[in-house]
């Protein structure tokens, strides 16, 4: 059979199964803009950024026209240029043009293409409201005043979070984005996953910044900072410093740290290590028991949050397991319990959804929280900015001690199945290497949504399913209510591809994503401790600090909101 | 001042629809009729029961100018200002009772709950201009005089 091909600009290109022109403009090589474009979204067609010209002159939106084989379309016409620059123009002359001072200045798709489009002047009077922000969630900031309504925060929150906390409000030239009844973004059941924060292409939606307390508390003398960095960090925060996507550059990262002015530097991997032996010890307990089966993971804030809203029945399949980052908190504050300065800690997420779980009353001890400050790597990165680094110069440097070493299985938590395969590491009777690597085979790595294993322990059969994305969650909770499939182990990941995806983390796409789980699968093939219990601190804690106090270190119950 | 929804007569309306998503349209209609507005305690039970978020509800709700989130007076009474009406003069008709009742453009509804003023672009009786309903009954070939008349026999009524 002959390939079917289309004419884009004169050059035939392969149709290939695309859903749409644009996909097929895209892979010939041309950048042509979106705003409410996203291959994970459904088309919506607002923007009109993407429209091309057929022979006959008709003009359509790429993104919602399928291709057609002989089709011959236009990219770069006059008449294009002219409705592309007309549509900049409008948006911008309702916009909040103050660049320098926005959250997203110089990461903001309106800005980029005014600046690719050549837009020197706006004819139109400048309509826009004054800023008018909604502070109240701890993850994210909203300014209804820089919205150019493209959607793609309701599309992601509705289709791929089914989270639903925003939708349009009115129409016409009142039509917005808004929660129900214009509440508050903390009333509503908004879980701060800030996946809606990662499609803005403007600053209408930005992850909070909380860099401005944070630098008081370093140049405070009488405190002591102490910082843990995520597992996804170390692969996310390159690219924008110049390195490329994926590659590890967690050495240059603590080297960075110690410069900015942290004390002391952990992975937030050691505390990783601790929940795969916590998780794994309360897995095979309900196995024993058939209790409250499947477990489902507890390391992502978003998620838990997710399941109270929703499902508060599911509370008791959670695992009580503290989040590696709170894990590795208490037992921070624990071993500086004594200590004669205030100590600080502060944690290194990819996360936006971490910053809530920080403040929740389970993990505060008198009213303060073991994790005092949680930042993104993005906030990380103006850290480094702001502190006039060069981070490419930086010699790398290795974490602190006593808590400075971590296995292979801490650090893949930070991608889709790496809880998992971690926690197989532990529970999997065979400890040859064979075995070892055999299980990244089983199904738990790569990026899709929905994954499946099977194992054996102990002569059972041990069925698990590896999700990410809460619409994945929603409907794979569904399907096991509904007694379509029956699980023991579901591991949740809110953030499409697990924490590298995270809404803290730099904007990447599919690939960058995938890049950034080789970066940890490489990070792990390269560490000499794979599994979680050969990491020495554990067994010296288990016989030291934490003895007796495991339960109130480690654990948490989620299902009595005021326990601490 | 709202009154409380009645989760019994919720569960009537979305019975007759079979709790069926699509029929949002229709539920919110017959909500709207049983309240004379869509009550802010009703969102979260429909969305609940139907399995739409809130915010969905909202944004549908917002949309059409037919659904009213804020109470309404016990007399609606609508004031066609279609262009047949426009042109017979509606506008002294819509100002007349504006005054009467202490109403504005943005405050539509009075204090007590018993009335409701608003317009409407056309009834479709443009024959009978200029029209206003009170409670959907029509109320042909009117004044300012006979408005306010009207008015005052509303009142007495009670």
């Amino acid at each position: 059979m002959n390939t079917e091909f289309m004419v884009i600009d004169n050059m035939p290109v392969e149709i290939n199964g695309e859903r749409n022109i644009l996909d097929v403009i895209r892979k010939a090589g041309i950048d042509l803009p979106t705003f409410c474009y996203y291959s994970e979204l459904s088309v919506y067609g607002a923007c009109r950024m993407c429209v091309v010209e057929d022979q006959w002159g008709t003009i359509q939106a790429a993104c919602s026209t399928p291709p057609k084989a002989g089709m011959a379309i236009r990219t770069n016409t006059p008449r294009l240029r002219k409705y592309r620059k007309m549509i900049l123009e409008l948006l911008l002359s309702n916009h909040c043009r103050d660049c320098t001072t926005c959250e997203k200045n110089g990461k903001c798709k309106l800005q980029e293409l005014a600046q690719r489009f050549g837009i020197k002047q706006v004819r139109f009077h400048n309509t826009s409201e004054d800023s008018e922000l909604d502070t109240s969630s701890l993850c994210i900031v909203r300014d209804k005043s820089k919205c150019i309504l493209c959607g793609d925060c309701v599309r992601m929150c509705n289709e791929v979070q089914n989270v639903g906390a925003i939708d349009f409000a009115f129409r016409g030239s009142k039509m917005c984005v808004s929660t129900a009844f214009d509440e508050p973004l903390a009333n509503t059941k908004c879980v701060g996953c800030g996946q809606c924060s990662v499609v803005c292409p403007t600053g209408a939606i930005v992850v909070r910044n909380d860099t401005a307390k944070l630098w008081k508390e370093l140049s405070d003398k009488n405190t002591k900072v102490i910082v843990q960095i995520a597992p996804a960090v170390r692969v996310g925060i390159g690219k924008e410093l110049g390195f490329s996507e994926g590659q590890n550059v967690m050495g240059r990262v603590v080297a960075a740290l110690r410069r900015i002015g942290f004390d002391e530097v952990f992975d937030t991997s050691t505390g990783a290590d601790f929940t795969v032996l916590e998780e794994a010890e309360e897995f095979s307990k309900r196995l024993l028991t058939e209790d409250n089966l499947p477990l489902f993971t507890s390391c992502c804030p978003a998620w838990v949050r997710y399941a109270e809203l929703n499902y508060p029945q599911l509370l008791k399949n959670i695992s009580t397991c503290r989040s590696p980052m709170q894990m590795l908190a208490s037992i921070l504050k624990e071993h500086h319990r004594e200590d004669e300065k205030r100590v600080v800690v502060v944690a290194v997420m990819p996360c936006t959804a971490k910053k809530q779980e920080a403040a929740r009353d389970e993990f505060k001890e008198d009213g303060v929280p073991y994790v005092d400050y949680v930042i993104t790597t993005q906030e990380l990165i103006h850290l480094i900015k702001e502190a006039n680094l060069i981070f490419t110069e930086i010699e790398p440097e290795a974490v602190d001690m006593p808590f400075g070493t971590t296995s292979g299985s801490g650090v893949i938590f930070g991608v889709t199945g790496g809880v998992t395969e971690a926690v197989i590491r532990r529970l999997s009777d065979d400890k040859s290497s064979f075995a070892l690597r055999a299980i990244a085979f089983t199904g738990v790595r790569g990026m899709q949504g929905v994954k499946e294993a099977r194992i054996d322990c102990n002569g059972r059969e041990v069925k698990i399913a590896i999700v990410s994305g809460l619409k994945n969650a929603d409907d794979l909770i569904r399907s096991i209510q509904k007694g379509e499939k029956q699980y023991d182990f579901v591991e949740v990941m809110s953030c499409p591809g697990g924490c590298i995806g995270g809404a803290g983390q730099p904007v990447t796409n599919r690939d960058g994503k995938y890049n950034r789980g080789a970066g940890l699968y490489n990070a792990d093939r390269m560490s000499n401790i794979k599994r979680s219990e050969e990491n020495p601190i554990i067994k010296e804690l288990y016989d030291g600090m934490l003895k007796g106090k495991v339960h109130k270190l480690l654990h948490v119950n989620y299902l009595k909101p005021d326990r601490s | 001042m709202s009154e409380a929804v009645d989760n019994r007569e919720m569960d009537e309306i979305l019975q007759r629809y079979g709790y069926e998503k699509s029929c949002i349209i229709p539920i919110l209609q017959e909500t709207q009729a049983r309240y004379r507005y869509l009550p802010k305690e009703a969102f979260s039970y429909l969305s609940e029961n139907l399995g739409i978020s809130t915010a969905r509800i909202y944004s549908i709700a917002t949309f059409y100018e037919n659904f009213s989130l804020e109470q309404k007076g016990k007399y609606v009474i609508k004031i066609c200002d279609g262009t047949a009406c426009h042109v017979r003069k509606s506008i002294p008709i819509l100002e007349r009772l504006k005054n009467q009742l202490g109403l504005t453009a943005d405050k539509v509804t009075t204090d007590d709950l018993m009335f409701t003023l608003e317009t409407v672009s056309c009834l479709g009786a443009c024959g009978l201009a200029p029209v206003l309903t009170v409670n959907d009954q029509v109320y042909p070939a009117m004044t300012p005089d006979k408005a306010q008349e009207l008015l005052k026999r509303l009142k007495e009524e009670e």
